[in-house]
């Protein structure tokens, strides 16, 4: 027991970081509506960007700038096969993804993994040091929450928000939907990007494999989020910080399960399966109330 | 004001499904004309509608408003023209938005959307006024979700969107269809409202050949992708409905065949 309280901290830690990462898929699967599977990809590119930027000698805040871009850039490339090449989104995605494996292998001088040693290179945070770790994971998710509840609230944002609820309605009062939906997939990998180098700070090094299943981590957060508050949160950004709990929630539960003696190679299964069970839940609720419906004969 | 030269339209070309939507429709209307559209299933009253507003090109003719050429535009460039409200109250609206957000998308068209704040208190006092116009106590909702609204509520403050920003033409398609008779009626009052206070060119697909009567300055009727009688001034008002299926048939060899106004 005091094991499980013992690694508590760094649950916590994880949590936050892919929390962010699941701000960013807050944006495509809520705002745009879009199931984006490029953020597999993207988790990764973020982390070897970031790994690589500081190995030839870049502070960590321009290294993150310039995997944050490179997170965007990823989004922009989804974002063009899905609008410009009329691609469904989520194949689109999955060719991004492809994509990316050799970018990221590219990126990494075609190594699988490359090590950033914290005492070697000034980071801004590591599992060395986990309550700075917390520290400034929070004060990320603080910024990030801040500036997108800022955009979210101004013209584009709202004209963002329209093509995800109703592209036609969209269209009907001059939005460009195309552009606005590549705008939310370059936002949604970016803010992906800048997790994943801050996963790759957190765990000392890059893996082209860190980002595998990120999409169902994402989805996991998001939807743990929203089950939990849903119903207290309902200002946008108390709705984004809901998707952060979710991230942290999800890692509690995932040390508790490993603690309890789960294969670790079980856990993309187990999330997999809760994902799926929590998206089934409102088309269950709905066929219920169908049954009952045609029941009452009403 | 909008001028439309000998538009044609296939659908799903050299497939079992051809289609021939639109053979040839010309169609003129001067600034502050009410045109409304009768015609059967298939006619292609929804299609002339819908090549107008861009939400696919014509095959061939041009589309003219005010003098530009916009049949090569996309439908967002033809929005800032362009006032719509569709047969599907759904449609118009953005279900998971506020009203005064919903207001605010289209207080914007047709202008460029940046990173200012999306909704100043000037205008949220000038929503609040548009919407007590309606009746329908909206006014004291502006931040309630637009997918929380009745069918006709919702129809009606589409109707209000499309006019908010003085469109150049306003393109009603049979929005009356899928509400109530009486939610209809209120939301068939408020266009013309609209439209006279606003001196609106207007186009109106109703499947209601009294409404089409009753409303605006002149009548066409569609058939098999063409207009094939257009009525206008005292000549329409003295029309009854009667008239219309006769004259129908004269031109057209076939009876009438609209399931709505079959049942109206």
């Amino acid at each position: 027991m005091l094991d499980f309280f013992g690694s508590m901290p760094g649950a916590i830690a994880q949590g936050i970081i892919w929390g962010i990462m699941a701000m960013g898929v807050y944006i495509t699967f809520r705002i745009l509506d879009v199931a984006d599977l490029t953020v597999d990809g993207s988790m990764a590119t973020g982390g070897a960007t970031m790994v690589v930027c500081m190995t030839m000698g870049m502070n960590a805040p321009t290294a993150m700038l310039i995997a944050l871009l490179a997170g965007c850039l990823a989004g922009l490339v989804t974002g063009i096969f899905h609008t410009k090449f009329g691609i469904p989104a989520i194949l689109a995605g999955i060719l991004t993804q492809l994509i990316l494996y050799s970018v990221n292998l590219r990126i990494m001088s075609q190594k699988a993994n490359v090590p950033l040693s914290v005492e070697k290179y000034n980071l801004l945070l590591s599992l060395r040091n986990l309550p700075n770790a917390i520290m400034v994971g929070a004060i990320f998710v603080v910024v990030i929450i801040a500036v997108m509840y800022w955009f979210f609230g101004t013209e584009l944002g709202h004209s963002l928000r329209a093509t995800g609820c109703n592209p036609n309605m969209a269209r009907a009062n001059g939005i460009n939907t195309d552009t606005n939906k590549i705008i939310g997939l370059v936002l949604s990998n970016g803010l992906v990007a800048v997790s994943g180098a801050l996963l790759a700070q957190y765990q000392g090094f890059a893996d082209v494999n860190m980002g595998r299943g990120a999409i169902v981590i994402g989805l996991a957060a998001v939807i743990i989020g929203e089950v939990l508050l849903g119903k207290v949160f309902k200002n946008f950004a108390l709705k984004l910080l809901a998707a952060v709990i979710g991230g942290i929630i999800y890692y509690i539960v995932i040390t508790l399960v490993l603690k309890a003696g789960l294969n670790a190679n079980d856990l993309k299964m187990l999330s997999a399966l809760v994902v799926a069970v929590f998206l089934g839940i409102p088309f269950w609720k709905r066929k219920i109330s169908e049954k009952r419906t045609a029941k009452e004969g009403v | 004001m909008l001028k439309v030269n000998s538009i044609y339209k296939t659908f799903n070309k050299g497939t079992v499904n051809e289609k021939r939507a639109l053979n040839g429709v010309d169609l003129e209307l001067n600034e502050g004309d009410f045109v409304t559209i009768i015609g059967g299933n298939g006619a292609g009253k929804s299609t002339l509608l819908n090549s107008i507003c861009g939400v696919f090109r014509v095959d061939s003719g041009s589309i003219l408003i005010d003098g530009e050429d916009v049949s090569k535009l996309p439908e967002h460039k033809r929005a800032k023209y362009l006032g719509r409200v569709f047969q599907d109250p759904m449609m118009g609206t953005a279900a998971d938005m506020w009203i005064e957000e919903n207001m605010s998308l289209a207080y914007r068209r047709g202008k460029p959307r940046g990173l200012k704040w999306a909704i100043t208190n000037k205008e949220r006092a000038m929503y609040r006024e548009m919407l007590a116009q309606l009746g329908l106590g909206l006014e004291d909702r502006l931040s309630s979700k637009v997918g929380l609204l009745s069918g006709g509520q919702r129809q009606a403050l589409t109707l209000l969107m499309a006019v908010m920003q003085k469109p150049k033409l306003l393109l009603l398609d049979e929005h009356t269809a899928a509400l109530d008779p009486k939610t209809a009626e209120t939301v068939l009052n408020l266009s013309d409202k609209f439209i006279s206070e606003g001196n609106l060119t207007t186009l109106m697909i109703t499947h209601n050949m009294k409404d089409a009567i009753t409303h605006g300055n002149k009548l066409i009727m569609m058939h098999e992708g063409r207009i094939i009688y257009s009525v206008s001034g005292e000549e329409k008002a003295a029309l009854t409905v009667d008239d219309l299926l006769k004259k129908f048939a004269d031109i057209s060899g076939e009876e009438f065949a609209n399931d709505r106004a079959l049942l109206n």
